[in-house]
C-alpha cells in the first residue's frame, strides 16, 4: 500500500507540516511590517518538484502604517470560497477585522507559493484550507506578537500584560491603545517567536462563524474580471479550431472565404490546429466558419468508445499491481460462495462556465500572459518552453476563475494560445467556443471495476476489487506514480472505512487510445465511491439487510463516520415508508479528509425518468473554518455529481467527441434540482476537504436509491432511464 | 454606425448589423460582465434585457434592436428589482465562482420585475435556461424569494420603472 507521502492529490498529514514552518518579519517597502512566513513541502516532493523535503517561504503578509493588511495569496478562487476562508484564518491569529485583509493574487513561483500539501504553487484536490491551515495560524499570531512586543516595549510594560483586538494592542491596567498600523516600524526590528501562542478553539471569533464572502459583492455588479474578460490595449481577438482527432494535422486550408469576412485580419495555420485572429471575437468566429480545413486525423481517425470499453474490460481481465492486501481474501473468495459485479464510469468534460480562453502577447524579449489557471507556475514554464523565453521574462497576471472542477489545472490551451500568439504582432484573446471546449478537450477517464465478495454473519468476509483506467498522475506528475499504482486511481478504494478481514484490491493501467485523460472534480474519490459504495449496497441487498444497518454494523473502526451515518439516518427520516416508486438511497465516505454520509431521495416515473426529491448529507470535516461555505459546497458538489450521474457521457465515434454544447452535454438545471439538506458535526479535529466529497457523494447515494426505488442496479453511468423503465439492472 | 441606448447611456458603435449583441458589449464596448457560456442560448450567461425583458446576447443581432434599451449588469443595480436581487443575491451567499451571475441575476430581475411573487413554478420557468456550473440553484431560488420581501419592502417599487 502507497503511504500518504505518495498519495494523490488530496494526501495531507497536516502534522508534518505544522511543526515545522517558520517565519520571519522585516520592514516593507515603503514602510510597515512585512512577514514571510515559509512550510516545508514534504509531501509535494514525490509529486515533482523536488527530490527532498525543504523549506521554502510561501506566502506574505504585509502590514502597513495604516493597519491594512495585505496578504499575498498563492491559491486560486474558483468559486470554493478560499480568498474567505483563507483571510479568516489569518485575522483570527492576528485579531484584526476580516474586512481589513486585502488578497492580492501571487505570481508564478514555486519556491515562494507553493502549496505545501503538493509541493508547487497549485490549487486542487480540496487542499488549500488543510495545506495552509496551520501555517497560516501561526503566521497570524507570529505576527500578533511582534505587535505586542513593540507595544509593550513603547509602553514599557511587561508583553503578557497586553492583549490584542481588532487591530490594537491593548494595555488593560492603564488603558492605552495603539493600532496596529503605528506599531509597524518598531515591530519589524523585532525577531518572530518560533513558537508562537495559538489561540484555543474557545478562543476562535472569526473561525467557525459564517463570515461574508469577500469575492461576491464585485461578482453580482459584473465587476469581477476573469480570465476572459482581459482587455489589454490593442489586443485582437482569435478563436481556434483543433484537429477535430487527438494527433491528427493539418493538410491543407483555404481561407479565401475566411478573409473575405469583415473584420478578419488574420489566419493562423499550425501543424494540428487553426485560428483566425480579428477585431472581435465574432469576425473571429465567422472567419473559422468559413475555412475550409482538410485533416488527416492520423492514427487515431477510427476510435470509438465501444472499442475503449473493450481495451479496459480485457485490462480488467489481467492481474494489477496490488494497491492494497490484507488477510487472504483469494482463499476466503475459493471457498465461499462469491457475490460478482463489473461496472465502468464514462469519461466526462468539465465544461466550466467559462470556456477556455488565454489572452497572450509575445515580443522578442518577454511574454505576457491574462489567464485563470490553477498551475500558473506551470503555465509560467510553458510558455517559456515554447518561446524559448527564460522564465523570469514571462509574466502571468492570474484571474479569477469561472470554473476550474479540474480542467484549469491543464495548460494545454496555454501552450495552444501561446503558439498562435507567436504568429500575431500584439496581444491576441484566444476564445475557445464552447464545441471547441467540450470536443478538444481532456477528459475524466473511463474506468471499468471488477468486484468479487463474500458474506458471512451478514458481514463482509472478503473483498476483491480490481480497477483499471487511465493513469493521470503518470503524466501529470510522474514521481508519483509508483510500483504501477497510480494513487489517485486507487483512493478510497485501498482505505475503505468498513472492518474488512480480507481485503485486495488492484490496480490495472489502460491508457485508451485517442483521448486524453485529466482531473476532474472529485478525482479519484467520484469514481471509487460510486463503485465501491453501489457494491456495498448490493451486498446488503443479497445479505438480506437493511442498507443503513449493514454499513453500521461494519463501520464500528470508524467512530466518525458512523456518527454521520447515524445523524444522516436520522434527519432523512430512514425507515420510513415511502410511496411506490419513489426510494431512498445512503452511501458512506471518507475522503479528503472529510466524513461524509448521504441520503438521497428519489421518485422514478414508469418510462423510467427520474425526479431527484431530496438529498440529505451529515459532515465531519473537522474544525469549519466557514460553515456557510462548507454547506455552499455540499450544495453544489452534489449538484455537479448529479448532473454527471444523470446526464454526462462523452462518447467517440471515428475518433472525434460527438458531444459539443449544452444541448446535447447536458447539464442540470433548477427545475431539477433536489432539495438539499447539510448537517454539520462539531468537531475539534484539523480540517478536512470539502470542495469535492459532495460531488463524489451523488452518483452512489443517487443509484442506490434507484435501486430501493425499483429494484434496478446500474453498474453503469450516466443513469439508463431504459433500464429502469424495463425493470432490468444494467 | 448602430446607436444603442445602453444602462441609460447612448452609444454609438461600429459593427455590422448580425453581429449579436454579446460581442459588441464585451469586444467593441468593454463591457465585459456579460459573459459568453455557449453562443447558442442554452445557458443564459449572455442574458440582458431589453426594454426589461431578459433576451440572450449571445444571439441577438445587433441592428435588430432598434430604439429599445439595453440594460446590463452592469446597469441594472440602478433598477428597483435589479437591487433587491443584487442585495438579496449577496445576503444568501449564492455566488461561487461568478461567471453565470451576470446572466442569473438578469433573469431573476426581468422576472420580478413582472412577476413580484413568483413560485416556484415562475422560478422555474423564468430561470431554467441559465446553467450553474457550481449548482447555486438551492440558493438561486431562496435568494429570488427573498428578493421579492426586500422589493414588496420598497414602496417605490412598481411595475414598469425599469426601464428608465
Amino acid at each position: 500500500m502507497p503511504d500518504h507521502a505518495t498519495r494523490g492529490l488530496p494526501a495531507i498529514r497536516e502534522t508534518a507540516i505544522s511543526r515545522r514552518d517558520f517565519l520571519q518579519v522585516g520592514a516593507a517597502a515603503g514602510g510597515g511590517l512585512f512577514l514571510e512566513f515559509a512550510v516545508p513541502s514534504a509531501r509535494g516532493a514525490k509529486l515533482g518538484v523536488s527530490e527532498e523535503p525543504q523549506f521554502s517561504p510561501n506566502a506574505f503578509i504585509r502590514i502597513d502604517r495604516t493597519g491594512a493588511v495585505t496578504l499575498i495569496m498563492p491559491q486560486v478562487e474558483m468559486g470554493q470560497g478560499i480568498y474567505t476562508s483563507i483571510a479568516m484564518i489569518l485575522a483570527e491569529e492576528l485579531d484584526i477585522r476580516l474586512e481589513t485583509v486585502t488578497l492580492e493574487a501571487a505570481p508564478p513561483n514555486d519556491a515562494l507559493y507553493g502549496n505545501p500539501a503538493l509541493g508547487f504553487q497549485v490549487t486542487g484536490g480540496s487542499t488549500s484550507v488543510r495545506a495552509f491551515w496551520m501555517p497560516l495560524r501561526r503566521a497570524g499570531a507570529s505576527a500578533r506578537a511582534v505587535l505586542i512586543a513593540a507595544a509593550a516595549s513603547n509602553w514599557k510594560v511587561n508583553p503578557a500584560a497586553c492583549s490584542t483586538a481588532a487591530g490594537e494592542v491593548i494595555h488593560a491596567t492603564s488603558g492605552r491603545r495603539l493600532p496596529y498600523g503605528s506599531l509597524v516600524d518598531r515591530a519589524a526590528r523585532l525577531k518572530a517567536p518560533a513558537n508562537p501562542t495559538l489561540k484555543t478553539l474557545k478562543e476562535f471569533r472569526i473561525i467557525g462563524t459564517a463570515a461574508r464572502r469577500l469575492d461576491t459583492p464585485d461578482k453580482v455588479t459584473g465587476k469581477a474580471l476573469f480570465g476572459i474578460d482581459a482587455l489589454p490595449p490593442g489586443v485582437r481577438f482569435a478563436t481556434l479550431m483543433a484537429s477535430p482527432v487527438v494527433g491528427g494535422k493539418v493538410i491543407r486550408v483555404d481561407d479565401a472565404a475566411a478573409r473575405a469576412i469583415p473584420g478578419v485580419r488574420q489566419i493562423v495555420v499550425l501543424d494540428d490546429l487553426v485560428a483566425v485572429v480579428a477585431d472581435h471575437t465574432w469576425a473571429a468566429k465567422q472567419g473559422l466558419e468559413a475555412l475550409d480545413v482538410a485533416w488527416d486525423d492520423g492514427p487515431n481517425a477510427h476510435v470509438t468508445t465501444e472499442e475503449i470499453l473493450d481495451q479496459l474490460k480485457a485490462a480488467s481481465e489481467r492481474t494489477g499491481a496490488v494497491a492494497k492486501s490484507v488477510g487472504d481474501a483469494a482463499k476466503v473468495l475459493a471457498d465461499a460462495e462469491r457475490v460478482e459485479a463489473t461496472y465502468h464510469v464514462p469519461f466526462l468534460a468539465h465544461a466550466p462556465m467559462e470556456p477556455m480562453n488565454c489572452t497572450v502577447h509575445v515580443r522578442a524579449d518577454g511574454c505576457e500572459i491574462w489567464v485563470g489557471n490553477q498551475v500558473i507556475t506551470r503555465a509560467q514554464a510553458t510558455a517559456a518552453k515554447i518561446t524559448g523565453l527564460p522564465k523570469d521574462k514571462v509574466v502571468v497576471h492570474n484571474y479569477l476563475i469561472g470554473g476550474g472542477f479540474g480542467r484549469r489545472l491543464e495548460v494545454d490551451g496555454i501552450a495552444k494560445s501561446v503558439r498562435i500568439a507567436q504568429k500575431v504582432d500584439g496581444p491576441v484573446k484566444v476564445i475557445w467556443t464552447r464545441e471547441e471546449d467540450i470536443q478538444k478537450a481532456l477528459y475524466r477517464p473511463f474506468y471499468f471495476d471488477r468486484f468479487e465478495a463474500s458474506l458471512s454473519g451478514g458481514k463482509i468476509t472478503a473483498w476483491k476489487h480490481r480497477i483499471a483506467g487511465s493513469s493521470i498522475l503518470a503524466r501529470w506528475a510522474p514521481p508519483a506514480f509508483v510500483n504501477g499504482i497510480d494513487s489517485d486511481a486507487v483512493e478510497v478504494a485501498v482505505e475503505l472505512q468498513y472492518d474488512i478481514p480480507n481485503l485486495h484490491v488492484e490496480y490495472v493501467r489502460q491508457e485508451p487510445s485517442g483521448i486524453q485523460t485529466c482531473f476532474w472534480r472529485g478525482v479519484g474519490p467520484t469514481h471509487n465511491i460510486f463503485v465501491t459504495e453501489s457494491f456495498v449496497d448490493e451486498l446488503a441487498h443479497r445479505a438480506g439487510k437493511d442498507p443503513v444497518r449493514f454499513r453500521r454494523d461494519q463501520l464500528g473502526k470508524s467512530p466518525r463516520l458512523l456518527a454521520c451515518l447515524d445523524l444522516v439516518a436520522s434527519k432523512a427520516g430512514w425507515g420510513q415508508v415511502l410511496p411506490k416508486r419513489v426510494g431512498r438511497g445512503v452511501a458512506v465516505q471518507f475522503a479528503f479528509g472529510s466524513y461524509l454520509a448521504t441520503v438521497a431521495e428519489v421518485e422514478v416515473d414508469e418510462h423510467g425518468e427520474v425526479y431527484v426529491r431530496r438529498f440529505v448529507c451529515a459532515v465531519d470535516c473537522g474544525i469549519v473554518v466557514n460553515p456557510d461555505t462548507v454547506v455552499a459546497q455540499l450544495e453544489g458538489g452534489i449538484i455537479f455529481g448529479l448532473t454527471a450521474a444523470l446526464h454526462s457521457e462523452i462518447t467517440l465515434a471515428r475518433g472525434r467527441v460527438q458531444q459539443s454544447n449544452f444541448n446535447n452535454y447536458r447539464m442540470m438545471r433548477i427545475n431539477e434540482a433536489p432539495k438539499i439538506e447539510v448537517h454539520l458535526i462539531q468537531s475539534t479535529e484539523a480540517p478536512g476537504g470539502i470542495g469535492e466529497p459532495g460531488t463524489a457523494a451523488a452518483a452512489p447515494a443517487l443509484a442506490n436509491a434507484l435501486f430501493a426505488a425499483t429494484g434496478v442496479r446500474l453498474r453503469k453511468l450516466p443513469v439508463d432511464r431504459q433500464a429502469l423503465a424495463a425493470g432490468k439492472s444494467a | 454606425m448602430i446607436d444603442l441606448q445602453i444602462n441609460g447611456e447612448l452609444r454609438h458603435v461600429d459593427a455590422p448589423d448580425k453581429m449579436p449583441l454579446l460581442w459588441v458589449l464585451r469586444d467593441l464596448l468593454g463591457l465585459t460582465g456579460t459573459k459568453f457560456g455557449c453562443g447558442i442560448a442554452q445557458c443564459g450567461a449572455c442574458t440582458v434585457h431589453l426594454d426589461g425583458i431578459a433576451v440572450r446576447s449571445c444571439v441577438l443581432p445587433v441592428g435588430s434592436i432598434g430604439t429599445r434599451a439595453v440594460t446590463t449588469i452592469e446597469g441594472v443595480g440602478a433598477t428597483p428589482s435589479g437591487a433587491s436581487v443584487q442585495k438579496a443575491w449577496l445576503d444568501t451567499e449564492v455566488v461561487q465562482c461568478g461567471y453565470c451571475q451576470s446572466g442569473q441575476i438578469m433573469s431573476a430581475s426581468a422576472l420580478l420585475r413582472t412577476t413580484p411573487h413568483p413560485t416556484d413554478a415562475d422560478i422555474d420557468a423564468a430561470m431554467a435556461g441559465n446553467i450553474c456550473r457550481c449548482g447555486t440553484y438551492v440558493r438561486i431560488r431562496a435568494a429570488i424569494k427573498d428578493a421579492a420581501q426586500i422589493a414588496a419592502m420598497h414602496t417605490t417599487d412598481a411595475v414598469g420603472t425599469d426601464n428608465a
